[in-house]
């Protein structure tokens, strides 16, 4: 298994006759996508890539029985295309665009409540299930099938944990970056949930960052309700105070978001906290086999 | 984005939050004539920088002739002011904002916020005005009232009453302070802000309340549909090099210690940093060269980190997605023959395109440091630094 995305789910994207849409969806057929069409307004009836376009998400679910959606519309419509595909009933939507309006996603996340699709992202290099499916801008060949669950906000760092472990011979189930955005769609805890339940992950690496409360909310709900181990890196221990977004956001919670304040709770939470990032390889390896 | 306080109050009385009559000046002349038009025999002048602290730093006084107001503007104007805001350099001020003064009978906080733990606009208010809110968060957070905004339905008076009574504020003002906040909330989301503060919103005068102080910030992600909050950037107030990397699709963060950092994501470029630190030495930049970067861009980010005169070493770390190790291999052989660079490069590479990229490295016959991994990178990176520094 895997979670979110495999070699069964079938796939759309949206704005898909763009130019960066169509270089990562052909990337992600190589690879052996399930991809079953595409949407871009007012193109709808032509093929692209050998696959149908449909004018609106809609008609595409209608037609293909797509439950997965990969935006790849510009920042400024991006908000759109989302409640779009939450409208349409698809179930997971990975969205790329770098540079949402902050507003644009809270009227986003509002009109969310009560659908049960999972958004990942924005400004995410995306979800991929290697060997299997891949929503995404990352370089599928350093991915390998395995059993270690990533969740993260950045994609290089993604990358960089990807790369540690292969040279240790760990691969992973599913890999999911959520984005480094203020306000973002699924947070690390739904993720965490998710690889919970998957009988194929036997571990989880969380990337995190400085700034808001999310890795110490996943890591209380994983204290009562996770039996794998977490392992789990902050980001950004070096980052001049007062250069970061949602300063007056931690005043409401109470928390500390600097990345030594994070790492700590994590620490005293049961997680396995890797000081130095160049060692969540060997951090993870040591995990399993404890 | 941020912008003055004159500029944020000119934005309030267009949608109609009160604030006390003034106006900016870029000069005393100019000053002197401003608080004439306003009338009245005392006044405040307060030096425009974007920071806060200004009063305990000495950029705000009141004056209580015209005389003293050109007298205090020829002062400030021209002068560097040192906050706690501003770090050491302080801020150059170039403009002052006159306006009325008022006797102040009780001082309030309100601000908005978006709040990342919600993920909804969230309405701020104390009733310990005037003072650094953080202090107030820290010392007594029982003070600090909040109201987060449904944005199917906007900011709500029963909202405001909630607040306007928590914070003590007498009866008589409810339905001005109720309206002040729906403005203000208006305001806020119509410009796309990520943060309005008024601090202190006074009682004055024994009868109204009005914004004394104010500070907003925007997105910079929307400007693309706000033209005039984009015409009220003010680059005099940024840092120049974070501009000019900007101007680049550069992400550059100038820090204090000797390697300089080049790498692709925000993430991992954190992390670089966090390794050289690790190793104990410290970065002398964040720079995120983003995705899709090209020859140009790569070249750009060497100028930039080589202007610190602090950098001692480069370190470039780049992981390849969207990015292509052959585009950044190019940028650097460009970078490095253009610029004469003689000092120690570390390069890692890794990602799509790797092996061409290593390729064009070696055919280019320069000289730099090649690194497999990021701890390999950061150890010989703050090994070089280290016989350098022998």
């Amino acid at each position: 298994m895997s979670i979110f995305v495999n070699k069964n789910t079938k796939v759309i994207i949206q704005g898909f006759t763009g130019q960066h849409a169509t270089f990562h969806a052909e990337e992600a057929i190589k690879m052996g996508t399930p991809i079953v069409g595409g949407v871009t307004p007012g193109k709808g009836g032509m093929t692209h890539l050998g696959l149908p376009v449909f004018n609106t998400v809609s008609e595409a679910v209608a037609a293909t029985g797509a439950e997965v959606s990969g935006i790849f519309v510009p920042p400024p419509f991006a908000a759109d295309a989302i409640m779009e595909a939450v409208d349409a009933g698809i179930k997971i939507i990975v969205v790329i665009a770098d540079g949402v309006p902050v507003q644009d996603m809270v009227r986003v996340k509002r009109y969310l409540v009560g659908h049960d699709s999972i958004i990942i992202g924005p400004n995410t290099a995306g979800v991929i299930t290697p060997e299997e499916c891949k929503l995404g801008i990352m370089p599928s060949h350093i991915y390998h099938k395995g059993n270690v669950g990533i969740v993260s906000r950045s994609g290089t760092l993604n990358y960089e944990a990807v790369e540690q472990m292969n040279e240790l011979g760990l691969g992973q189930s599913t890999s999911v970056s959520i984005g480094g955005d203020p306000v973002n769609g699924c947070d690390f805890l739904t993720v965490l949930d998710a690889f919970e339940k998957d009988d194929e992950t036997k571990a989880i690496v969380l990337i995190g960052e400085i700034g808001g409360s999310q890795e110490i909310d996943a890591a209380l709900w994983a204290k009562e309700n996770m039996s794998k181990p977490i392992i789990a890196f902050i980001a950004g221990k070096t980052a001049p105070p007062g250069r970061r977004m949602g300063h007056a956001g931690a005043i409401i919670s109470g928390e500390s978001d600097t990345a030594n304040a994070k790492m700590k709770r994590l620490t005293e939470l049961g997680v396995h906290v890797v000081q130095n990032p160049a060692e969540i390889g060997v951090t993870v390896k040591e995990a399993l086999g404890s | 984005m941020d912008i003055h306080e004159y500029q944020c109050k000119e934005l309030f009385r267009h949608y109609g939050v009160p604030v006390p009559d003034g106006n900016m000046a870029f000069s005393p002349d100019q000053a002197a004539s401003v608080a004439e038009k306003i009338g009245g025999d005392r006044w405040v002048v307060k030096a425009q920088i974007h920071a806060g602290g200004r009063g305990k730093a000495g950029g705000v006084k009141v004056v209580n002739s015209c005389d003293e107001v050109r007298k205090i503007t020829d002062h400030l104007i021209g002068s560097t002011l040192v906050t706690k805001q501003t770090g050491a350099q302080g801020k150059l001020v170039n403009r002052v904002l006159v306006e009325k003064a008022h006797n102040i009978d009780k001082e309030y906080y309100l601000g908005l916020v978006i709040d990342r733990l919600t993920q909804r606009i969230t309405l701020i208010a104390s009733e310990e005005g005037g003072m650094d809110i953080e202090e107030v968060a820290e010392k007594d957070p029982s003070k600090i009232i909040s109201e987060r905004v449904d944005p199917a339905v906007g900011l709500t008076d029963f909202q405001c009453r909630k607040i306007v009574s928590a914070i003590n504020i007498e009866p008589k003002y409810f339905g001005s302070a109720v309206k002040l906040m729906r403005k203000l909330y208006r305001c806020f989301r119509d410009k796309d802000a990520l943060s309005a503060e008024i601090n202190p919103l006074a009682l004055i005068d024994g009868e109204r309340l009005v914004a004394l102080d104010a500070k907003m910030s925007f997105d910079g992600n929307a400007l693309h549909r706000q033209a005039e909050i984009t015409d009220l950037r003010d680059l005099n107030e940024e840092d120049s090099k974070e501009v000019d990397a900007s101007g680049h699709g550069l992400n550059y963060i100038a820090l204090d210690g000797n390697v300089g950092c080049i790498v692709n994501g925000a993430g991992l470029a954190m992390a670089a940093m966090d390794v050289i630190d690790f190793y104990g030495e410290r970065p002398a930049n964040f720079l995120d060269v983003g995705g899709g970067a090209s020859p140009d861009k790569i070249a750009n980010a060497f100028r930039i980190v080589l202007e610190d005169p602090n950098v001692k070493v480069i370190m470039l770390n780049i992981f390849a997605g969207i990015n292509r190790c052959d585009w950044i291999a190019e940028g650097i052989v460009q970078a490095i023959k253009d610029q004469e660079i003689n000092m120690p490069i570390i390069i890692r590479l890794a990602g799509t395109n790797v092996e061409l990229g290593w390729e064009i490295m070696e055919k280019s016959g320069l000289k730099y440091i090649r690194a497999e991994k990021l701890d390999d990178a950061a150890q010989k990176s703050v090994a070089a630094l280290r016989e350098l520094k022998s």
